[in-house]
């Protein structure tokens, strides 16, 4: 029953989170008027959620390359619960929305999202701060990020802005170069990827051929550019509108900047150019470094959450903005949900910051390597999206296997680190390269990590590619590398390894055979760490102190609990009963179904006397015992014990000798020990025990060795009646102690019984047997039905009905009645209780 | 109406059922034994798993699969020496086995008196009540927090005669110095004991609730298993959380570099808010009973 009621406390709790989650967003999809496109009108997919309470700040929701709104259901319906009025659409060029993608051009993309803040002025259900101004936040992904970010740099109107795993410069971004400087090397997997992800796009007709929904212009220069591996003029040019990077002077929205740790299209050096940027202009911002990214993939309730905590100061007024830097770091914990290394995130209260760095020495000879001929094989360390799953299994082999060729890479690696290091950012190494015959070089510069049991793990996938042209051949060119930006904890007694490679899968490599020379120009690395502190969610105090404080009032209420107890047992004894073994007044016991056991009942016991407590089986015997040994609680009355009254734990009941329904033996124990452990358990000496006579009494010779659970019935009966008379109590109770004795195993257990009163000690049994207590007891109570039917001494009670005249002849006593004209008969002769009980209770069993 | 002096031959409620006795009682019973005997052998069992199946699969690498919580990284650990090895042990026991022992330590110590019915006659001697629930729940959890301690004590001993005494292996990177090793073993079996007051005041309570010792036991082992498959349930978030063995692994905390005391903070104190509630409805509950057993 207990067990039952703590399921229903889980139960309970089960239930009511299930019915926590509050009622769906209601949504409306419309076609909502976009830029027009070469003359012909653009309509733009969107869905609007509404929150249960309007008029609400709105939240504009952009979603990422080659997807859709519908991408943004969930994120859409848990910011419209929040009370968030969302606006999720389509971008041109995608899905069911109208036009040509022109890659977040400030004439297309950002112009279609200023008509959408445009027509959320319009909606009755969205917060205005002046008429046509909605309060608005606009937020995306990738894509949608970049947007957000465009729309606040061209729409004023726009109230604060998240932007996630987004970029600075698309030109940085797909044509990298960790030395700085010119464009560097084209990053074909992820370009090409992208490009069929939205030429694949279908369209209403079937013009545009190879290009799918792509704008002319950006098409051709994509394939310019794709073929050539390098950018034309157009193409930058096209690269930088799309580019948040000029316009960051612009934005005054606070801004929520977010960026992915497993991000090989996207990497972190991107936020760290927006936050810069934006932050110049005194603009809020916050940024947070988050597990995922392009190659590891997005939660979407992570990013609401980042979402809700950056709009709901601005948009709905509500808490404080939080500026401080946020930084996952993988692998710094354990998680105990999962069991797993997990991140933890580490907090920089000042807010963003970069630029800590240290010295980590790096040492090895100048080595040469080989650029292969067609750039086959070429090295595989990330491909788009599934970056860190290659990561895995090379961590797993234990080697850096696909990501380092060999005769293609140059190794540079640290001595065991002295102390645990946390590389965060963008590390820096000054390099030496010498080409051997050609003038420009492409290499790749990047970090791993080696554990002390040999472990290679390249951080996140990630390489820096490193461009250099106008090079002489034979002349060593020092160059500053960016190494990648990463997130890597890495223990004491691990090295970090600086690797220089000629080729990578991921980027367009050159197709002639070169050879280099690399050498360290400085022999460390500036590596880039972040001075923060675990964040502490909740307080783990409060719960610690709300647990000592339950385990305090818990030996609190002992204490108090012991002292009313003791303060109820200051003992006292009733004086004129002080001398009167049981004294039983008034005793009801009702039990919790209202069936009354004991009803009314009323007697006593003097000392000497053998009283016999008879009467049928659910005559309320038992009870009355149990409530005499303390164990039960009487519903009302009292029973006295030599004048004090009994309770549960009364001392008085250690002048008790009990044997009640049955007996209570441990089974795996000998009889001896049970007696033994028994007594032991009393706290009183052992000489006053009196093992000897009570085992005597038992009359188990040899057997008293044995295992209790080997014992007979009769065998256990006659242990526990022993158990009862150890230390030869005052009060003897004993509850059908005949019950499993043989006929002459029960005239010894009378004998006893009668010398044991003998000594001024006093017995109380019970039995439904007449004969029984006729010859053994010297007093009756006789009960039925729970009432007390008589009680007195045997000989007062069978003589109660009169003097019995017994012949030795009947027939002839019957002449001699006849003679002297008296009537008679004969009947059979009966046990004069057996009459009287018969008699008494008879009534009740026609 | 006077106070008494009676002496009632020699009788003194602070002496009955002293733990000394309440000991014996406990530890000559078969079940403790046996209790004792699995915990001496299991780690002997994995110790000689492992040694087979290194020798007959000698790649053993791969291992990342999703599983038993924290189960991979520790498993590939486990051989690597005592303090390894302890710390796996204890990890595969602490979710099931170590619950069992607990649960019957303390779910049978009431229940089986009832159902023997000796515990009419421990009250009659009179042992009073409350005392009787705190020498057995002394003596039941003793019993416990002894089984805590000799599973990675012995593991440690069998891990170090069959791997060595390597230094300990953080499944985050890192080794430990033997020192610092047994310094993490000891807040994790600290951990692990305060984490099995959970079990053992839900076995205590259902113990005096019935006098079915397996009831007891069962319900008890029952109701950590139910909690266990809710807590595994993503969607009860924020309310997980409450449940009493969400922060059971979090000892998995003390492992890294650094310790990270939240969560073990965190379920410290759930676990000592829930045992305070079901000790103090075990105690209420009792006081109140009628014995009928």
């Amino acid at each position: 029953m207990g067990a039952a009621a703590v399921l229903v406390v889980t139960a309970g709790v089960f239930a009511a989170s299930v019915r926590g989650s509050r009622p769906a967003a209601v949504t409306r999809a419309q076609f909502v008027a976009g830029t027009p496109e070469a003359g012909a009108p653009v309509r733009l997919d969107t869905t609007v959620y509404l929150p249960a309470k309007t008029p609400a700040p709105a939240v504009l929701l952009a979603h990422g390359f080659g997807g859709s709104k519908a991408d943004l259901d969930s994120q859409a319906r848990s910011l419209a619960r929040h009370g968030y009025v969302v606006l999720a659409y389509t971008a041109r060029g995608f899905g069911r929305s109208g036009g040509l993608i022109h890659l977040d051009a400030p004439s297309y993309e950002v112009a279609d999202a200023s008509r959408l803040v445009s027509y959320l002025a319009t909606m009755p259900q969205v917060r205005q701060d002046s008429p046509g101004n909605p309060r608005v936040g606009v937020a995306g992904s990738s894509y949608g990020g970049g947007l957000s970010l465009l729309l606040s740099a061209y729409d004023q109107r726009v109230d604060a802005v998240g932007a996630d795993i987004t970029w600075n410069d698309l030109t940085q971004a797909l044509f990298p170069n960790a030395a700085g400087g010119q464009p560097g090397v084209f990053k074909k997997l992820w370009a090409g990827q992208l490009f069929a992800s939205a030429a694949g796009q279908p369209r209403a007709s079937d013009q545009g051929g190879a290009c799918g929904r792509f704008a002319p212009n950006v098409c051709a220069a994509y394939q310019r550019a794709a073929s050539t591996g390098e950018p034309n003029t157009a193409l930058l040019a096209l690269l930088m509108a799309s580019s948040p990077a000029g316009v960051l002077n612009r934005i005054t929205a606070p801004t929520l900047l977010s960026q992915g740790e497993q991000d090989s299209l996207f990497p972190l050096d991107q936020v760290a150019a927006n936050a810069t940027g934006i932050a110049a202009n005194g603009t809020p911002v916050k940024v947070i470094w988050r597990s995922g990214g392009h190659d590891g993939g997005t939660s979407t309730s992570e990013v609401v959450q980042y979402l809700q905590d950056w709009f709901d100061p601005v948009l709905l007024k509500q808490g404080r903005a939080d500026l401080a830097f946020d930084v996952t770091v993988p692998g710094s914990g354990i998680s105990s949900a999962t069991g797993r290394a997990v991140s933890q995130t580490l907090r920089v209260d000042r807010g963003y910051t970069q630029g800590r760095t240290r010295p980590v020495a790096v040492g090895g000879p100048a080595q040469t390597i080989y650029a292969p001929a067609g750039g086959s094989p070429a090295a595989v360390t990330s491909v788009p999206g599934l970056g860190s799953l290659l990561n895995t299994a090379a961590s797993l082999t234990g080697s850096p296997g696909l990501a380092a060729i060999p005769g293609q890479v140059a190794r540079f690696a640290s001595q065991p680190l002295p102390g645990r290091l946390l590389v965060a950012g963008t590390s820096t190494v000054r390099l030496s390269v010498t080409a051997r015959a050609a003038t420009d070089a492409t290499l790749f510069a990047s970090v791993h990590h080696l554990a002390a049991d040999g472990t290679d793990t390249l951080p996140a996938g990630l390489v820096a590619p490193i461009r250099l042209t106008g090079l002489t051949p034979g002349v060593p060119r020092t160059v500053t590398v960016s190494l990648p930006a990463v997130v890597r904890n890495v223990p004491a007694g691990d090295r970090l390894v600086l690797q220089v490679s000629t080729t990578d899968l991921a980027y367009r490599l050159q197709n002639a055979p070169n050879s280099y020379t690399v050498a360290l120009a400085a022999p460390t690395v500036a590596v880039a760490t972040v001075d923060g502190r675990i964040v502490r969610t909740g307080a783990p105090w409060l719960w610690l102190v709300a647990g000592l404080a339950a385990i305090g009032l818990l030996i609190l209420g002992a204490l108090v609990a012991g002292m009313r107890h003791r303060r109820r047992r200051r003992r006292t004894v009733h004086p004129e009963l002080s001398q009167v073994p049981v004294a039983v007044e008034n005793l009801v016991k009702e039990y919790g179904d209202g069936y009354r056991a004991v009803d009314d009942v009323t007697f006593r016991v003097e000392r000497g006397q053998v009283v016999g407590l008879l009467g049928p089986n659910g005559a309320g015997k038992t009870t009355t015992l149990r409530v005499l040994m303390g164990l039960i609680r009487p519903t009302s009355g009292t029973v006295h014990v030599f004048g004090e009254l009994i309770e549960a734990g009364a001392p008085v009941l250690s002048r008790i000798g009990s044997f009640i329904e049955g007996p209570g033996l441990l089974p795996h124990l000998t009889g001896r020990d049970n007696l033994r452990l028994f007594w032991a358990a009393t706290g009183r000496p052992a000489r006053d025990a009196q093992f000897d006579t009570a085992l005597e009494i038992s009359g188990l010779g040899e057997s008293v060795d044995r295992k209790v659970k080997t014992f007979s019935q009769g065998m256990r009966q006659r242990l526990a009646i022993a158990q009862a008379m150890l230390g030869l109590p005052e009060l003897l109770v004993l509850d059908e102690p005949t019950n499993g004795l043989d006929p002459l195993q029960i005239a010894e257990m009378r004998e006893v019984l009668r010398r044991y009163a003998a000594t001024g000690r006093t017995v109380v049994i019970s039995s439904h047997l007449l004969a029984e207590v006729e010859q053994t007891c010297s007093h009756v109570v006789v009960m039925h039905n729970g009432r007390l039917v008589a009680v007195g001494s045997v000989a007062d009670i069978a003589g109660a009905g009169g003097i019995q005249l017994v012949v030795k002849d009947p027939r002839q006593a019957q002449e001699i009645l006849a003679a002297a004209g008296v009537d008679s008969q004969t009947v059979p002769a009966r046990r004069s209780l057996e009459d009287i009980f018969i008699e008494m209770v008879g009534a009740d069993h026609d | 109406m006077q106070l008494a002096e009676v002496q009632d031959n020699r009788f003194r409620p602070e002496r009955t059922l002293r733990v000394r006795v309440e000991f014996v009682r406990q530890l000559r019973r078969r079940r403790t034994q046996l209790a004792a005997l699995v915990l001496l052998v299991l780690p002997v069992i994995i110790a000689l798993a492992f040694k087979v199946s290194s020798e007959t699969d000698s790649s053993g690498g791969g291992g990342g699969g999703p599983g038993r919580p924290g189960g991979p990284a520790l498993v590939n650990l486990a051989t690597t020496g005592a303090t390894n090895f302890a710390l796996f042990t204890e990890f595969a026991a602490v979710g099931f086995l170590l619950v069992v022992i607990v649960a019957l330590f303390c779910g049978d110590t009431v229940a089986s008196e009832a159902s023997w019915a000796s515990l009419r006659y421990l009250l009659a001697i009179p042992v009073p009540r409350a005392r009787l629930l705190r020498q057995k729940l002394i003596v039941a959890l003793s019993l416990s927090f002894g089984a805590n301690l000799l599973l990675p004590a012995w593991a440690y001993l069998v891990g170090g005669a069959f791997f060595g005494w390597a230094p300990g292996q953080s499944p985050l990177g890192g080794t430990f110095t033997t020192g610092a090793a047994l310094q993490r073993l000891l807040i994790v079996v600290a951990y692990t004991c305060v984490q099995s007051l959970l079990v053992a005041a839900l076995a205590f309570l259902l113990s005096v609730l019935t006098d079915a010792p397996l009831g007891a036991v069962g319900g008890a082992t029952m109701l950590v298993v139910v909690s266990n498959i809710l807590d595994s349930i993503t969607a009860l978030d924020p309310y997980r959380r409450f449940l009493p063995t969400h922060f059971q692994y979090s000892w998995l905390d003390a492992l890294g570099q650094n310790i990270i005391w939240d969560d073990m903070m965190r379920g410290t104190g759930l676990i000592l808010v829930y045992s305070a509630v079901f000790f103090a409805l075990a105690w209420w509950r009792f006081q109140e009973k009628d014995i009928l057993s």
